[in-house]
């Protein structure tokens, strides 16, 4: 009962901001209308400049037996599969940041530690309330993506492609990882500073090692597979552990009231 | 009731700043119902000692008991079984004052959350602006919504610290007249302030507290124990013979003559005064009033802190 009151108290506060409202619906529109477009103007364009298409990705393509305009699509959407894994680590730092360091700023921590609340449900109440629109939000643009898709794919070879096994494990699993260790790294970044704006920009950075993924794989440096991402998997779950026992050991009450500058 | 056997808190610091001793060796005794305003200078260790009472921090030694929870062993008994009023108001300045009360009726496990919100906002004057944002609020009145989120659970005890700071004069009299009804209701009230004019008025005791417990006593008798009692004579004029008579009583403690006044010094002046007053009248002296030297509660405060009156 006492996390549904944190969690509705979250959400009925952090979404009355316009900047964690702006960031938490920017991400999924821009995450589904940018491959959605691409993809469908890779299709119409593709017709006219056949023949422009690097070669070194037109031989991959054929050896798979791919077109032109499948080979285009496919090797469009494939870093944007990762950008739903991007989601999940950029909104709950916006929300964290503001629900946390925004009760530091408005002095609102402490009454609210001096009720029954424990500090598991409070850290749990606070870090569900970051975890939810996010895992909420993935899903959800994932789901959308998958149906327009359907529509501007150029075949179903393209369309087998986005729906293959691996991409649903990231965005089943791997991405509530991802949401859980980007919760942890914001209130660890909370209890450093004063300004929800600078923990959120620091809380950013919690992107980095996935966007060098992305780019990675843009420069085919780095190739996505299903065993790539459960190894991801396996990692982010011992990485989140560890992360919880910091959590737990960084909020506690005594600490947040005297050491939290 | 609030109990405390050399309740210690020391802060061990950091690389910037040392060691602190914040509470040194408090032991106190506050009954239920009582009003217990707890004085000290700013720094001296009051909040720190409200934050261990309510739990929010422990204690380095010592044992404390509120309402027969232990702290460290009954923690959230004792939070559910208090309410506090923190220096600042801390509400949440984007929900509205219905949805602040609500939150914390919910979190104190209240079982009717509307009817006890409507109850308070109503006894504070709030219950028109219940849908506004707390954050459009003035600071008395957000003052009196965080005084509402303190006891909308009906605490046993309560931690108020420094309740009536920066409110104007009338709301800090709504504040005073709801600590007073709070105390008919038999609330154990424990009051930090500043406002020594403010803890006279409504203790039944205060204590003087500067990193140390330096006196406890109702203030009647902190009063006396400081100053002792002391008699004002008015006369139409004052002649030092007049002084060196009374100082031929022996139950007579100390003469002065201060601002044209004859101030003399008794233990029990409810019986040393007839003859005090006779003794004048036959020396020649015209008696225009005799009355009680009150000395204000800062008075004592500041001899008790500055002095280190025991």
């Amino acid at each position: 009962m006492r996390i549904r009151t944190i969690i509705d108290k979250e959400w009925a506060e952090v979404f009355k901001n316009k900047m964690v409202l702006i960031t938490v619906l920017l991400f999924p529109l821009l995450f589904i209308v940018l491959p959605i477009v691409s993809m469908a103007t890779m299709q119409s364009m593709s017709s006219i400049q056949s023949g422009k298409t690097p070669e070194v990705i037109l031989q991959q393509c054929q050896a798979i037996g791919l077109t032109e305009v499948e080979c285009l699509q496919t090797y469009l959407v494939s870093p944007f599969m990762l950008f739903f894994l991007l989601m999940p680590l950029a909104i709950p730092v916006a929300i964290a940041a503001y629900s946390i360091v925004g009760e530091k700023t408005t002095r609102s921590l402490e009454p609210l530690l001096a009720t029954p609340i424990s500090t598991g449900e409070l850290i749990l109440g606070k870090s569900l309330a970051a975890a939810l629109p996010a895992i909420a939000a993935t899903w959800l643009s994932f789901a959308i993506f998958l149906i327009a898709a359907r529509i501007v794919a150029a075949s179903d070879r393209v369309y087998a492609f986005i729906t293959q096994p691996m991409w649903f494990i990231a965005v089943l699993l791997l991405a509530p990882l991802l949401t859980i260790t980007s919760v942890n790294v914001t209130i660890w970044i909370s209890s450093r500073v004063n300004d929800p704006r600078a923990a959120e920009q620091i809380g950013m950075m919690v992107m980095l090692p996935l966007l060098l993924v992305v780019f990675g794989q843009m420069a085919g440096v780095i190739a996505i597979s299903l065993t790539s991402i459960l190894i991801a998997s396996a990692v982010m779950l011992i990485v989140d552990i560890a992360m919880i026992g910091l959590g737990i050991k960084l909020f506690q009450r005594e600490t947040i009231l005297t050491r939290w500058k | 009731m609030i109990r405390t056997e050399s309740l210690t808190k020391v802060f061990q610091g950091d690389k910037k700043n040392g060691r602190v001793q914040a509470v040194d060796q408090l032991t106190l005794d506050i009954q239920q119902g009582e009003v217990f305003g707890f004085l000290g200078p700013n720094g001296a260790g009051k909040t720190t000692t409200v934050r261990m009472l309510s739990t929010l921090i422990g204690p380095t030694s010592g044992r404390a008991w509120v309402n027969n929870f232990e702290i460290g062993r009954q923690d959230q008994s004792i939070r559910a079984s208090v309410g506090i009023l923190t220096e600042q108001p801390g509400m949440y300045d984007r929900l509205s004052a219905e949805k602040n009360l609500t939150i914390y009726a919910q979190l104190y496990g209240v079982r009717d959350v509307s009817g006890q919100v409507e109850k308070y906002l109503r006894m504070l004057g709030l219950w028109d602006r219940r849908k506004d944002p707390a954050g459009s609020f003035s600071k008395g009145m957000k003052q009196k919504l965080a005084i509402a989120r303190a006891i909308l659970h009906e605490p046993a005890t309560l931690f108020l610290d420094e309740p009536t700071a920066g409110l104007d004069p009338e709301a800090a009299k709504l504040v005073r007249d709801f600590i007073e009804e709070l105390k008919t209701e038999g609330h154990t009230i424990f009051l930090c302030t500043h406002n020594l004019d403010e803890a006279d008025r409504l203790c039944d005791r205060v204590g003087v507290f500067k990193q140390r417990l330096v006196k406890v006593d109702t203030p009647s008798r902190m009063r006396t124990a400081v100053f002792g009692r002391e008699i004002e004579f008015r006369l139409r004029r004052v002649e030092p013979s007049m002084a060196e008579l009374m100082k031929h009583f022996d139950f007579v403690k100390n003469v002065e003559v201060r601002d044209g006044r004859l101030i003399v010094g008794v233990d029990e002046p409810e019986t040393r005064n007839p003859q005090l007053v006779k003794a004048l009248v036959e020396a020649g002296a015209e008696v225009q009033f005799v009355s009680e030297v009150r000395h204000s509660l800062e008075d004592v405060y500041l001899a008790l802190i500055t002095s280190g009156h025991r």
